[in-house]
């Protein structure tokens, strides 16, 4: 991170739940870095604290079970979970926006959608009523809503969910923040809509020179999107590196898997009929994990020091990172 | 929204009919009848009771008498009396103005109570301001409400003289604080608890988290985004509420010797006045037809996910 587009830097983030079931460490130490106008992708499967972590950045872990008990998050080289309430309410919205999984339920039912975006412009900029709702009509444009200046005085419930969602990105881009987080926006809306909104999403991130941290479960969408990746499991970074080199030559069997279980585009045909791969086992429960490396039990290579040995990150050199002890040996050797 | 509302009040004709000949059998069936209570203590001779029997119309079958009675009602006449020398339309248009006071001071109470005791207890859920107002809501739920209102005479009244002890006065706000706040606490205590467990509700929803993310204060959303969501949660409750706050005057009307539709109710019912005894009840629910077409007519408003046609 000694270079100097670093935007956003997050460090030794660890986010708990105190519940009655016990602790849930969800977010256990994540360390990572965001570059000016870059996409980064956080993968993992569902429940292993990718919406936590985001949340933690926009200082809205749910309260009161939620807790950022340690780390630092850097946004422009200011700490800002040293900041006040009051100063994270300006940064939300106007340097950090985010888009939500569920679009169905993200937007008030009772106001119209034109107000709910301009509720965001009139709350971090010096604008006349009459100037929010112009620009937020124009944002219905930017993001392709038919008739935007009467679409603007329709209630959510008189949109489909894929326009519900252009919705939620117009309400993001508003302020032209400089990271937009979107978590798992296309997950709930049909395939050919989330081909339409990532494609939106990625024209927009030009115009708007915004850098995306880009949510999802599947590695699909990331292919298509981000420039780097990091595979999470059970609150921890276990694999990081570029699209590149992770989709080429993964190194932790976890990954390996998830790559294995992407349905690939033709290999029906030319392999007859291969099943898909799925992932054995279940996802950890968080509330009892033990040491040792958490994917243990469903790894395939998993050896008898992986129940009792925890790993840190090797560096496999060229941004490349990976939590796992097959990858460390073979380095030390 | 117009046509939905006409067709909403033409359904109130069936509805009332259904109702009336359900309360056309069981009041007939009461056992003693006007005749024998109008003497009280005393004994009366058989031939004046038949005599009394016959003129109103007691010895005919109860078919007869039924079908009497409906062909009177259509056309706006509820019959006279058995005991006051009076019709009961006039009967039931003097008494309507004093329930209706004492009704709509009770929920502006309760609303304007309960709401508010509502909401700030859920915003500070699990300190120990919430628990005081959750407790005195939860006693003032279990409370029966001759034994508030007994309470609050002896208080008030007898004790601390700021206010008479029952009586209408000449319609004075002095006499109806004690009614009101009687009738009135039970509701506020429920309003105030199901305001809560709304906000907490609404606090909970994905809007909620997408308007945080927006930078808005904590005082802008509550006050933009959880308040109406709060009211649509609670509109039906409050609705019912007031409904039933019509039939409990009944009960606070006697209590207070408050001159409205409800002791003058109980009333004939002990003295089987059977023509005011029913049109009392349809009065009171009739009440509470109108009570509910304002309620959707209200969701109409405020929700616009909802649209009659
Ligand atoms: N409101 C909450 N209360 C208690 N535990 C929670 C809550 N939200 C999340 N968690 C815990 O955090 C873990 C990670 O959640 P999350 O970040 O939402 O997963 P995902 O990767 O699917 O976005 C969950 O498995 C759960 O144990
Ligand atoms: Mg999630």
């Amino acid at each position: 991170m000694n270079h100097d587009d670093v935007l956003l830097n997050v460090r030794g983030l660890k986010t708990y739940f105190y519940t009655l079931d016990g602790i849930a460490k969800a977010v256990d130490g994540m360390s990572f870095y965001l570059d000016k106008g870059e996409t980064l992708a956080i993968v993992g499967e569902s429940g292993c604290g990718k919406s936590i972590t985001a949340l933690s950045i926009m200082g809205l872990v749910p309260q009161p079970a939620g807790k950022i008990v340690n780390g630092k998050i850097y946004l422009n080289n200011d700490d800002i979970l040293e900041y006040p309430e009051s100063k994270m309410q300006d940064i939300r919205g106007d340097k950090i926006a985010m888009i939500f999984q569920e679009p169905m339920t993200s937007l008030n039912p009772l106001m119209t959608v034109g107000s709910q975006i301009s509720e965001m412009i009139l709350r971090h900029r010096r604008v006349t009523k009459k100037e929010s709702w112009e620009r937020s009509v124009s944002m219905l444009e930017k993001v392709q809503i038919p008739s935007p200046g009467r679409r603007a005085k329709d209630y959510p419930h008189q949109l489909s969910g894929g326009m519900r969602q252009r919705v939620m990105i117009a309400i993001a881009l508003s302020c032209n923040p400089q990271i937009l987080i979107a978590d798992e926006p296309t997950t709930a809306l049909d395939v050919t809509i989330q081909a339409q909104i990532l494609d939106l999403m990625l024209r927009l991130k030009q115009d708007y020179e915004t850098s995306i941290l880009m949510i999802t479960h599947d590695l699909g969408v990331v292919a298509e999107v981000a420039q780097r990746i990091i595979v999470m499991y059970a609150g921890k970074i276990i694999e990081e590196g570029n699209v590149f080199s992770i989709f080429e030559n993964p190194r932790h069997p976890y990954t390996k898997a998830l790559l294995k279980s992407i349905p690939k585009f033709g290999n029906r045909t030319e392999h007859g009929r291969e099943p898909l791969q799925e992932i054995t086992g279940i996802v950890p429960n968080l509330y009892k994990l033990g040491s040792g490396c958490s994917f243990c039990p469903r790894c395939k290579e998993a050896m008898d020091i992986c129940k009792i040995k925890d790993v840190g990150l090797t560096d496999l050199g060229n941004g490349h990172r990976v939590r796992c002890l097959l990858c460390k040996s073979k380095r030390e050797e | 929204m117009l046509a939905y509302t006409v067709r909403r009040l033409l359904q109130f004709i069936p509805t009332i009919i259904g109702i009336s000949l359900i309360m056309f059998c069981l009041l007939n069936v009461l056992p003693g009848n006007a005749a024998l209570m109008a003497g009280g203590k005393r004994e009366l001779s058989p031939e004046l009771i038949e005599k009394m029997k016959k003129d109103w119309g007691l010895d005919k079958p109860l078919y007869v008498r039924y079908l009497i009675y409906m062909k009177d009602l259509a056309h706006g006449d509820l019959g006279q009396s058995f005991l006051r020398q009076e019709k009961v339309n006039d009967l039931l248009a003097s008494r309507i103005w004093p329930t209706l006071r004492l009704a709509v001071s009770a929920m502006v109470i309760a609303l304007t109570i309960g709401i508010p005791l509502g909401f700030f207890s859920a915003l500070r859920q699990g300190t120990w301001g919430d628990s005081a107002s959750m407790i005195v809501a939860v006693s003032g739920v279990a409370m029966p409400q001759f034994w508030l209102g007994l309470l609050l005479m002896l208080l008030f009244s007898a004790k601390m003289n700021w206010f008479p002890t029952s009586g209408y006065g000449d319609g004075d706000f002095i006499h109806l604080v004690l009614p009101a706040i009687t009738l009135g606490l039970g509701s506020m205590a429920l309003l105030a608890r199901t305001t809560r467990a709304a906000v907490l509700e609404v606090l909970e929803e994905d809007f909620i988290r997408t308007a945080r993310s927006k930078g808005l204060s904590r005082f802008l959303i509550n006050r933009r985004h959880v308040f109406q969501n709060t009211l649509v949660l609670i509109l039906t409750t409050a609705g019912l509420q007031f409904g039933s706050l019509i039939g409990q005057t009944v009960i606070v009307e006697k209590l207070f010797s408050w001159p409205g539709l409800g002791s003058l109710l109980v009333d004939s019912i002990f003295l089987r006045d059977i023509p005011v005894v029913q049109g009392g009840i349809l009065m009171i629910i009739l009440a509470f037809l109108i009570v509910n077409l304002v309620v959707d007519l209200l969701y109409c408003v405020i929700d616009p996910r909802i649209k009659y046609q």
